[in-house]
């Protein structure tokens, strides 16, 4: 059933089944749209409303796609900033306060927390197709054992070829990094692995 | 009665004084960095110091309980209240200068909250935690720095050389211990800096022999940030940062 697949915070190990009953493997990327549609609850709704939550800098993503919340209950919402200085999230946590004020849910709290610290291991499946559709190549998988050097090229989001270098560490955002297709010759930018 | 100050408020002030200073330096740059790609850079370095001094402070004042948050320690203290390291208060001089400083001091702050993620207090730990992955880009990028400078022309050469030669007096202070790290590590919120030493030198020495740059010359250490005596540029530096809570005292907006 798809019970099985909709209560996963992306990068959250366990969370206690609490009233849904549900269990979930932490290999299931998680897929919100369907999630909220699975859901009738208060729970159900909250995730529907924060699926269409852009983030502000890169709106083609939603912030349960870039897995920065972290938990939904009928009482809060917890999420956490993807860099400590990350301007966008006092930008982020408005954004989600106005959609829950706006949908009758001015009493959930939202809450922040530091740890553990976000890592790019949390973008779902469906966030990652995005970046790229968006013109950004997506962080790969296994951001904590990786090497922060990037030493494996991304394929260039717009013509699919490996032959890319970096132009500069540091890009538009803290999250990213700015590289060249040499094949295409198009500037992009890469989600830092993180 | 005496004031007794929270040992733990002074640890957390000085986490965040280190991070806000260097911050505040590197963000000096935006604008005039040599090349778009290190105004980038630094731009970003210095938006994750700043980042990580809200949270130090932002705790700082929680401990203190006196109703300060961090913006108020950073824009209302005078110069003799910072507690921050020397290092991180110098100029920012010529490029090289900028990356001599940081390549000391990202190093020392990778060991450091690598050390400080596993203490017992969970709000210092989830702190170091967050930043520990964003203080290890910031070693990565310095050291590539001081490779490409170092190992460069003659004229980024000798600038690398004479910048770290400049800011390797100041060294000694990070790795300095007192009262309040007793404290701080009898309480389970901090760690003995000093044993960090031997590792951080390992790390600097890998990359200063791919710079192919020899250790600067051994000098006598210049110490007193911790205990609030600061070079004269920390209240230069203050009075650009804090000029609007000066002029206007509380505004918000």
């Amino acid at each position: 059933m798809a019970d099985e697949e909709f209560s996963v915070i992306p990068g959250l190990a366990k969370r206690e089944p609490g009233t849904q009953g549900q269990t979930h493997s932490s290999a299931t990327p998680w897929v919100p749209d369907r999630a909220a549609r699975a859901r009738n609850d208060d729970v159900g709704a909250i995730l529907g409303l924060l699926s269409s939550v852009p983030d502000p800098e890169i709106p083609c993503v939603s912030v349960l796609d870039l897995g920065i919340v972290r938990e939904v209950s009928e009482a809060r919402v917890i999420i956490t900033p993807t860099y400590t200085g990350c301007p966008a999230t006092t930008a982020i946590e408005q954004s989600i306060r106005r959609a829950l004020d706006d949908s009758g849910f001015a009493n959930v709290a939202i809450e922040t927390t530091l740890s553990p610290p976000w890592s790019t291991d949390w973008i779902t499946e469906a966030g990652r197709e995005k970046l790229r559709a968006y013109g950004i190549a997506p962080p790969p998988k296994g951001a904590n054992a990786a090497s922060l050097k990037n030493a494996q090229a991304p394929e260039c989001p717009r013509c699919g070829s490996f032959n890319t270098e970096e132009l500069s560490r540091f890009g538009s955002t803290p999250c990213k990094a700015l590289w060249r297709c040499r094949a295409c010759a198009e500037p992009f930018d890469r989600f830092k692995c993180h | 009665m005496a004031k007794t100050v929270s040992p733990l408020f002074t640890y957390a002030l000085r986490l965040g004084d280190d991070s806000l200073i260097a911050g505040q330096r590197l963000s000096e740059w935006c604008g005039h960095a040599p090349a778009l790609e290190v105004d980038l850079s630094l731009a970003n370095v210095a938006l994750d110091q700043i980042g990580q001094a809200t949270h130090f402070l932002n705790l700082a004042g929680a401990i203190e309980g006196k109703r300060r948050d961090g913006d108020a320690l950073a824009f209302r203290r005078d110069v003799m209240d910072f507690t921050n390291c020397l290092l991180v208060e110098q100029p920012n001089g010529d490029f090289a200068q900028t990356i001599a400083r940081q390549f000391l001091f990202s190093h020392y702050q990778a060991l450091l909250f690598a050390g400080l993620a596993a203490v017992k207090d969970e709000r210092f730990a989830a702190i170091a935690a967050k930043a520990l992955k964003e203080v290890t880009y910031h070693a990565t990028l310095a050291s590539d720095w001081v490779v490409r400078l170092g190992d460069g022309t003659e004229e980024s050469r000798a600038r690398m050389i004479a910048s770290l030669d400049w800011m390797w007096r100041f060294t000694d202070e990070l790795f300095t211990m007192d009262d309040i790290d007793a404290a701080a590590i009898k309480a389970g919120a901090g760690i003995d800096k000093a044993a960090l030493k031997s590792a951080w030198d390992q790390r600097i020495d890998t990359v200063l022999a791919d710079a192919t740059l020899g250790r600067p010359a051994a000098r006598r250490p210049v110490l007193g940030g911790r205990a609030g005596r600061h070079s004269e540029h920390l209240g230069h530096l203050l009075s650009e940062m804090q000029f609007l809570q000066r002029a206007y005292p509380g505004a918000t907006w």
